[in-house]
């Protein structure tokens, strides 16, 4: 009897962990390292005036997570005869790390110290076949050449990347191209991600300034927003068949106890019972048995998302998606159970409400 | 000594398809402390009659007292506390609910009325069970019992709050005769030791012997009063 609810509980609570958890993972390894704003400049040269008093605003404005800024340009590298079109990233390390976790993707070499060396990706070293140590001629659009040395090789994971920056100095980057003490975008993180468009849009409400554009990742990645949104639907669209099938197990459950029951409140009722009690033993045990149902479900429902990830997760590799147990969704999943039991038991309490004794005396 | 039961004039017509009278203009009266049969062919309203005395039917047309309070216009919650408190039950059947020990369910009652159980109670439940000569299964589960220990439980029962009135509607009608005899006596004892009113519907004349006064009803009116 309480079996049927709390299976459709676990099941409830097994699906939405698991589309829950795929989704935090997928946002966060397309989404975890990279800014979720930024803001560039809107005119001719590209440079953002007076930059520091913004990253000051901008820190005072919203609760931000890191605010970093950044001096790139397009240019040439070339070794030998080779050349290829990079971006160059000229980053205060430490603060650019804190969002890309440039430090963790370095796999050989070392970061950048002196204003001539460089970090080159994964895929770019291989192009122009650079190791640590290697020299290479960077030629901007404005014609100067600057030469670097390779202090370290990183791999941030996506290919883009690997191929095209070139990750160095703020001050060697703006020296290639002329930026003088200007930057040209500052990137910003923010603690609840897909707030990303909220926080963007206050800043630029305060920041008011028509020489800056503020972009947010949201923006950015509408496929993969659109992508999100699907799996959402389709999520919510489960969860509510679940629900009704939770909540049609809980009645149907308590309608056979009714009809067990109807002869006993009558007899109860011909020894005194009051309407209201007789009504309130169906609602208490409606709410007893959601409550050892939901219960029931939900520890079913987390051992088989457990069960789900040690069988899927392969020795050696990474694990296909990292858990998450949301505790708000189980207490949703939790209270909607208890709710729909006492909403269901309130059909046959009204009913016996209804019932006359000489109806159950008369049956015999 | 007044009245403690009185029907004036008392019609009852059950609606439906076809409308069935099964009362007609009944007069009748029970003395405190009187034990009476009712007595009379089926069909001919006895049922009726006695359900409308116990507050669980109303009259078509007519008064009913209880007590001296009029209550065919009283308010079901109010009926429920009279009900509780002044009048028990026996039927032919003994609705014992299966998932409790006798002692239990003849405590249900009383449950209801203060919502706890003590001592006083408890040993009034005993010495009914000794009463009825049924201690030793008091605490069999319901089912677990024969059909005259499951009705002198349900007789326990209709008496663990010392009501005024007992209405029984062949309360023997599935026992032997031995038993039957049995529960006679304890009626009787019931009614002289507690001054409890009984009145008994029956088909069985040997019942009828052990009360002090018969009624007979024929199609829905009283015949004879003896
Ligand atoms: N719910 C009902 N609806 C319609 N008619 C009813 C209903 N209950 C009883 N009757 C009719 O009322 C009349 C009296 O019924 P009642 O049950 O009072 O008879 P009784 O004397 O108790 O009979 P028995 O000895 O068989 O129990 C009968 O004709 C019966 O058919
Ligand atoms: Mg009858």
């Amino acid at each position: 009897m309480v079996a049927g609810i709390g299976i459709a509980i676990s099941v409830q609570i097994f699906v939405g962990l698991l589309i829950n958890s795929l989704q935090q993972s997928l946002v966060d390894s397309t989404m975890g390292r990279s800014p979720h704003i930024t803001i560039t400049s809107s005119v001719d040269d590209v440079t953002i005036r007076r930059w520091e008093n913004m990253v000051d605003d901008i820190e005072k404005i919203a609760p931000v997570e890191v605010v970093s800024v950044s001096a790139s340009g397009n240019a040439f590298a070339r070794r030998g005869s080779t050349s290829k079109p990079v971006l160059v990233r000229g980053f205060d390390f430490e603060t650019a790390d804190r969002i890309y976790n440039i430090s963790d993707s370095i796999y050989k070499g070392s970061p950048y110290q002196l204003r001539s060396e460089v970090i080159v990706g994964k895929d770019l070293s291989e192009e122009l076949e650079l190791d640590i140590g290697d020299r290479l001629t960077v030629s901007t659009p404005g014609g100067t050449d600057s030469a670097l040395t390779v202090s370290g090789l990183y791999d941030l994971g996506a290919s883009s990347i690997n191929k095209t920056w070139l990750i160095t100095k703020l001050e060697t980057a703006r020296k290639m191209f002329g930026f003088g003490s200007r930057v040209t975008s500052i990137e910003v993180t923010v603690s609840d991600l897909f707030r990303a468009d909220i926080v963007a849009n206050k800043l630029e409400k305060a920041l008011d300034n028509n020489n800056i554009k503020v972009e947010n990742w949201k923006e950015q990645n509408q496929q993969l927003l659109r992508g999100l949104e699907g799996q959402r639907i389709s999520s919510a669209i489960i969860q509510a068949i679940i629900l009704v099938s939770v909540i049609v197990a809980i009645s149907s459950v308590l309608s056979i106890s009714v009809l067990q029951k109807t002869r006993h409140i009558g007899i109860l009722k011909a020894m005194g019972i009051k309407d209201r009690d007789a009504g309130l033993i169906f609602l208490y045990q409606g709410f007893l048995i959601g409550l050892v149902g939901s219960l029931l479900g939900i520890a079913l429902g987390l051992s088989l998302v457990y069960a789900f990830v040690a069988l899927t997760t392969v020795e050696g590799q990474p694990p296909l998606f990292e858990l998450r147990i949301q505790y708000d969704f189980i207490l949703r999943s939790w209270l909607i159970a208890l709710f729909s039991a006492i909403l269901a038991a309130i059909v046959p309490a009204r009913n016996s409400l209804k019932l006359s004794p000489v109806d159950v005396i008369r049956e015999r | 000594m007044g009245s403690i039961i009185e029907l004036r004039n008392v019609d009852k017509t059950y609606a439906g398809a076809i409308d069935a009278q099964a009362l007609f203009g009944v007069d009748l009266s029970f003395e405190e402390g009187s034990c009476s049969s009712i007595m009379g062919e089926s069909g001919s309203g006895k049922s009726t009659l006695l359900n409308i005395m116990g507050t669980l039917d109303v009259p078509t047309r007519g008064e009913v007292f209880i007590n001296g309070q009029r209550t065919d216009t009283m308010g079901k919650n109010r009926l429920a506390e009279l009900r509780n408190e002044t009048i028990g039950f026996v039927f032919q059947y003994h609705y014992l609910l299966p998932e409790f020990t006798a002692i239990e369910n003849a405590l249900i009652p009383y449950l209801i009325k203060s919502g706890k159980v003590d001592k006083e109670i408890l040993e009034r439940a005993e010495d009914l069970f000794d009463m009825m000569g049924i201690s030793n299964v008091k605490n069999n589960a319901a089912a677990r019992m024969s059909g005259g220990q499951q009705q002198r439980t349900a007789i326990v029962r209709a008496l663990i709050n010392n009501p005024r009135i007992l209405l029984a509607d062949e309360p023997t009608g599935n026992l032997d005769s031995r038993i039957t005899e049995r529960v006679c006596k304890n009626f009787r004892e019931i009614n002289e030791r507690f001054g409890t009113t009984f009145v008994v519907v029956t088909h069985n004349s040997e019942v009828a012997k052990h009360t002090d006064r018969v009624v007979k009803i024929q199609d829905g009116r009283i015949e004879a009063d003896i």
